[in-house]
């Protein structure tokens, strides 16, 4: 079969997610939903006082790409800053809308989440790709506002 | 009419089929492939006879006029309604039941009243219903299936009341394909006082249907369904009631006369046509119930069936498919939905997409449905008399290797 983006990065990622399970006292919790494809996580992080996110999982159900690049993500967020866990969204939705457009470095930070940059040629599973991403982005803008 | 037409000539007819050779098309249940005479005769409207129809008293306008009312007179006799005045033109059955639901509710829901609603109902036969309902103050009920998609007259029996005003299910689910006993259920309803509305957009492009003898109030369908253009469909309502019927639409060509302060509505079928009509769609819609006419349901059915048959007893047999609804592929009216075990249904989209093979995954605009069977969404192959076993062959090969694809072992 002729897969081009079914790596075995992302079905790995599938099958047996790091990150899929509630953790325990989550700070931040938000779903998010795509609702053409009934793709639905539920996104849990715990950050610190410093801005740092200690920790993070999500639950839900949806296709290989949206489960996976959430899992994914989270590999890349967990221990970082909540500005450079923006900083590689921004690079990951850069990519999503043109691979090209991305430096090696740039491509290199996004480590294994760079394996999706193939979506980028399948406008229908986008929104799969990103919706970890953008829940993330969502949580933190959310949380401006409070303030 | 013949029962033996050659699969090559009708394949003929689509000319989609001959522009793309490499695609299996298995998504006819949301869209039909387009019938060729069914565009041609709607091009040579516009192009050489074109004139607004039901407006003008010159020749050019008159026979708009009549072209366009040969197409609802074809439409009629092509479900058996008794009055051509019955078929009222609509863009598609979504716009027949919001029509419906807007402008019946007006003549006969109270507060206090109950409409019940097929579990099974596609979101078009559901929400207008709901929206209806909230606006006079009644209820839906919604009426369960069983687990493999049956509804029994015993269970409509014991959810008829005596403030039940209508009563609505499809005649054929476009999740399970399974068809349902309207002619039963639509004497039950009347048995008890109420209205019957079917939803005919599965059925009505793959079986005879007679409305007449179903003795069904109103049945809705779509043209796009059925070979015909996208924006034409059909909402069918018994004379007696949709004369009562206050009009949706109001506007054009759906007046007798207007003063400064009143007016006098037409009668059918142009009080519920506000507005030029789509005549180049009815017109194709007219060419294609012609094309079925000349193949004949006797060859349609017998075709589709088999063909449904020889899909849903490989899908069956595959490890880790199981198939929605019954598990008889005779009960299956040319759609098939399953799940792959541990496979999201948009990602076994994806993969046959690759292999240029379409089928439909999502929740088929039956949330209420996926919900009352426990699943979030499912994927369906849907055919029709122009597929082939060839096509089928391809979909169960592909299907067989994607539980590998996604990393299991087999």
């Amino acid at each position: 079969m002729n897969n081009t983006f079914y790596s075995e990065i992302l079905t790995e990622h599938n099958l047996h997610p790091f990150h899929k399970h509630d953790i325990k006292d989550p700070n931040m919790v938000l779903e998010g939903v795509n609702p053409s494809c009934g793709d639905d996580i539920i996104l849990q992080l715990h950050v610190d006082e410093a801005g740092i996110i200690t920790d993070g999982g999500y639950v839900g159900d949806g296709c290989a790409i949206s489960q996976a690049s959430a899992d994914m993500m989270l590999d890349l967020v967990i221990g970082r800053s909540k500005e450079e866990a923006l900083h590689l969204s921004d690079i990951f939705m850069r990519m999503i809308k043109d691979p090209d457009s991305l430096s090696e470095d740039e491509m290199d930070e996004l480590e294994e989440s760079s394996s999706l940059q193939n979506i980028a040629h399948m406008p229908s599973r986008v929104k799969c790709a990103v919706l970890g991403w953008h829940t993330m982005e969502e949580m933190f803008k959310g949380e401006d506002e409070e303030e | 009419m013949s029962m033996h037409h050659d699969i090559r000539k009708i394949r003929e007819d689509f000319p989609f089929f001959t522009a793309n050779p490499h695609l299996v098309y298995l998504d006819s249940s949301a869209t039909s492939q387009r019938y060729k005479g069914a565009v041609e005769a709607a091009s040579d409207f516009y192009l050489y006879h074109n004139a607004s129809p039901l407006r003008g008293l010159y020749d050019m306008s008159i026979q708009a006029t009549e072209s366009f009312e040969a197409a609802r007179q074809k439409t009629a006799d092509f479900i058996h309604a008794g009055h051509a005045c019955e078929i009222i033109f609509t863009r598609n059955a979504s716009e027949s039941f919001n029509l419906l639901a807007s402008s019946l509710c007006s003549l006969v829901l109270k507060e206090g009243d109950e409409i019940i609603v097929g579990i099974t109902e596609h979101h078009s036969n559901m929400l207008p219903w709901r929206d209806a309902a909230a606006r006079f103050g009644a209820t839906v009920t919604y009426w369960e299936c069983d687990s493999e998609g049956y509804y029994s007259p015993e269970s409509l029996q014991a959810l008829l009341k005596p403030n039940t005003r209508i009563v609505t299910v499809t005649q054929m689910s476009n999740v399970f394909g399974l068809e349902n006993d309207i002619k039963t259920f639509a004497r039950l309803a009347h048995e008890n006082g109420s209205l019957f509305v079917a939803d005919g957009a599965q059925s009505v492009p793959h079986m005879p249907v007679d409305v007449q003898d179903l003795d069904v109030d109103f049945l809705c369908f779509s043209g796009h369904k059925m070979l015909a253009p996208f924006g034409i469909g059909v909402l069918y309502g018994k004379k007696k009631l949709l004369d009562k019927m206050p009009p949706y639409m109001s506007g054009g060509e759906m007046i007798d006369i207007v003063t400064r302060d009143r007016v006098k509505y037409s009668q059918l079928p142009h009080k519920f046509e506000a507005g030029t009509v789509n005549a180049g769609g009815a017109i194709a819609l007219g060419a294609a119930i012609d094309y079925y006419n000349s193949l004949g349901f006797d060859y349609i059915q017998s075709r589709e069936s088999e063909l449904t048959a020889y899909m849903c007893e490989q899908i069956l047999n595959l490890p880790h498919f199981s198939v929605m609804g019954s598990q008889d592929p005779r009960e299956h009216h040319g759609i098939v939905t399953f799940k792959i075990e541990g496979v999201h249904p948009h990602d076994i989209s994806a993969i046959l997409s690759q292999e240029n093979i379409c089928i439909r995954a999502g929740h088929h605009c039956a949330h209420p449905l996926h919900q009352h069977m426990g699943v979030m969404s499912s994927t369906r192959a849907s055919l029709m008399f122009y597929n082939t076993k060839e096509e089928i062959d391809r979909l169960i090969s592909a299907l067989s290797g994607i539980r590998r694809a996604m990393g299991y072992e087999e």
